[in-house]
């Protein structure tokens, strides 16, 4: 059995809770002295960091929200000074601010520490050669799986994303064992190796790590069948970290949560009551050992639940179930998070009023593909052709700037798009996930 | 002199047409030209009608999205050379044609051309002075 950190991983239940206990009171502490806007949070609801001396007190914290996070951006939400964060990423943002993250140099040792563990769970190993075809940059994927395979010892290869004929034949050529990368991105590269001339034989994959975006088991079948690997379903946030907030074992049976780092909870997405173990809800994470940005009682909008049971590899770290869902109507169209109101406020600056449109989501060839149906009105119609032309080409353009992806514009007739009596259904999303 | 186009917007779907040529007859209106701009996801109906605020009114009742645009009509000769002496006047006198279409008129020797120029009343001025027949609305509409 591959553990990374058997004292962690394997601890009892009584050990992990005083382990918890200890870094949340240190941390809320922290926060408390360092971040005025959760000082003010808390202040608001009566709540001292002496208040807080058990797990049983995580409740009575208050909630931290993306919009929090945008309200405070770039930098109002961290708890160590500036020259103290050795690094910045950010992720997709919504409504054209991005979420900022910051990172002390014990950070990205954390980080290092909990991606080593994820790794090692897909039994990478100072032997291994790890492909990290994740995307290198502001996203925290590619440089999240890289340092955690550093932190094994195995041979990294840095190749970032696309380029998939260089992916495949750096893959036989450098003797690839490990694979990380979006599971569509997999499918893909899967499915281009016959194009590449390879056989899967001549490959030497054992494994992959595949996450930043849902997957069904069948995707999961296809991609371990295909490639000749097992498929290890991972799980993170730039939020809470990046990747490596939580992964599955061998067992492939739950995502493990690396709790010694992050505290996971559910709730009621509506009344924010927290559910009992086995119950679906939203997935809260509360960091305990994070200082550059650490967060208390973050809403993932993820629905999972939780099992505390031991899991048959032996881990006692409790285990997440696949996320099912969104408690948000947000999507994840190619790794990026889009909202449908955001479409409605570009239509909006563009002088259109209440327009109508439809997002029509799909997946060709394992990409994902997104449309957008604006239906005419008597306001953007001309006689010209190319007035119109020039209208798509501006929605698709503000699309871009706004959502930070493509998507093709398609202007419909008047009345074409469903109306409804209650909340308009402005997504139609044809993946099979 | 400048005659009332309606352009009707039209997905690229089928039946579209029928749809709007079968509203207008049912409405006793009568298309004496038309043309279409067609692109990848949708087409410009551009029509020629002998009531053009009625059709506009009824289609746009009827859930398509309308617009009126103001064209002239000329007439030509119809021999080879006809439509170049009119195309040159306008040429000459730097008016920009956006399109045009043509059909061909009960008069015979006659050819009609439908022209969307950049400056209409300029354009009606030009091509009188050189006496190229312009229609008025009156007589395209009863055509």
């Amino acid at each position: 059995m591959q553990y990374w950190n058997p004292t962690y991983e394997c601890m009892t239940r009584e050990e992990m809770q005083r382990v918890q206990t200890e870094r949340l009171i240190n941390t809320v502490k922290k926060i408390y002295h360092n971040v005025p806007f959760f000082r003010d949070k808390m202040q608001k609801k009566g709540i001292e960091p002496c208040d807080i001396k058990s797990l049983e007190d995580l409740k009575n914290l208050p909630f931290t929200y993306k919009q929090d996070l945008r309200d405070t951006y770039p930098y109002g939400l961290f708890s160590a000074p500036l020259s103290d964060i050795v690094r910045l990423h950010a992720s997709s943002g919504t409504t054209g601010k991005q979420i900022v993250v910051g990172y002390t140099r014990r950070d990205i040792d954390t980080w290092a520490e909990v991606m080593a563990r994820t790794l090692a769970n897909a039994g990478a190993t100072k032997e291994s050669f790890v492909q990290v075809a994740y995307g290198y940059g502001l996203f925290t994927g590619g440089l999240g799986a890289h340092y955690g395979a550093e932190r094994i010892g195995a041979s990294v290869i840095p190749i970032s994303g696309g380029n998939t004929k260089r992916q495949l034949q750096i893959m036989k050529d450098f003797g690839t064992t490990i694979l990380a990368c979006t599971p569509s991105y997999a499918l893909y590269l899967a499915e281009e190796l016959a194009e590449a001339g390879i056989k899967k034989e001549d490959l030497k994959l054992k494994a992959g790590v595949f996450g930043a975006e849902p997957w069904s088991s069948n995707m999961r079948k296809e991609i371990e069948e295909r490639l000749g690997i097992i498929a290890i379903d991972i799980y993170g946030l730039s939020e809470i970290i990046g990747p490596g907030v939580a992964t599955e074992c061998h067992c492939q049976n739950g995502l493990h949560v690396q709790e010694d780092h992050f505290i996971p909870e559910i709730i009621n997405p509506d009344t924010e009551e927290v559910l009992p173990p086995g119950t679906k809800g939203e997935l809260v994470f509360t960091t305990i050992t994070k200082e550059g940005m650490p967060l208390i009682r973050y809403r993932t909008r993820d629905i999972s639940s939780l099992n505390y049971d031991k899991c048959e590899c032996g881990r006692t770290l409790v285990r997440m179930s696949k996320v099912s869902g969104r408690s948000d109507d947000m999507l994840i169209i190619r790794g990026v998070n889009v909202f449908p109101s955001q479409i409605e406020s570009v239509l909006l600056e563009m002088g259109e009023t209440a327009p109508h449109y439809l997002l029509i989501v799909d997946r060709i060839e394992n990409l994902d593909t997104l449309e957008v149906w604006v239906e005419m009105t008597q306001g953007m119609f001309s006689d010209e052709v190319k007035k119109i032309e020039d209208l798509e080409r501006k929605i698709k353009k503000e699309i871009e700037n706004t959502l930070g992806i493509n998507a093709k514009v398609k202007l419909v007739e008047p009345k074409t798009i469903e109306r409804s009596e209650g909340k308009a259904k402005r997504v139609i999303d044809k993946r099979k996930i | 002199m400048l005659v009332n186009q309606i352009s009707v917007f039209l997905e690229n779907k089928s039946g579209r047409l029928a749809e709007v040529t079968k509203i207008l007859g049912a409405n006793d209106i009568d298309i004496s030209a038309l043309s279409i701009a067609d692109t990848t996801d949708f087409g410009i109906l551009r029509l020629i009608v002998n009531k053009p605020e009625k059709a506009e009114g009824i289609l746009k009742e009827n859930g398509f999205t309308v617009s009126c645009t103001n064209v002239i009509a000329i007439a030509v000769e119809d021999k080879p050379g006809g439509l170049s002496a009119a195309l040159d006047i306008l040429e000459g006198s730097s008016i920009g044609i956006e399109y045009m279409y043509a059909f061909v008129g009960k008069t015979t020797n006659e050819a009609l051309v439908i022209l969307r120029v950049e400056d209409p009343q300029r354009a009606i001025k030009e091509l009188s002075n050189s006496n190229i027949k312009v229609l008025s609305s009156e007589m395209v509409y009863k055509l």
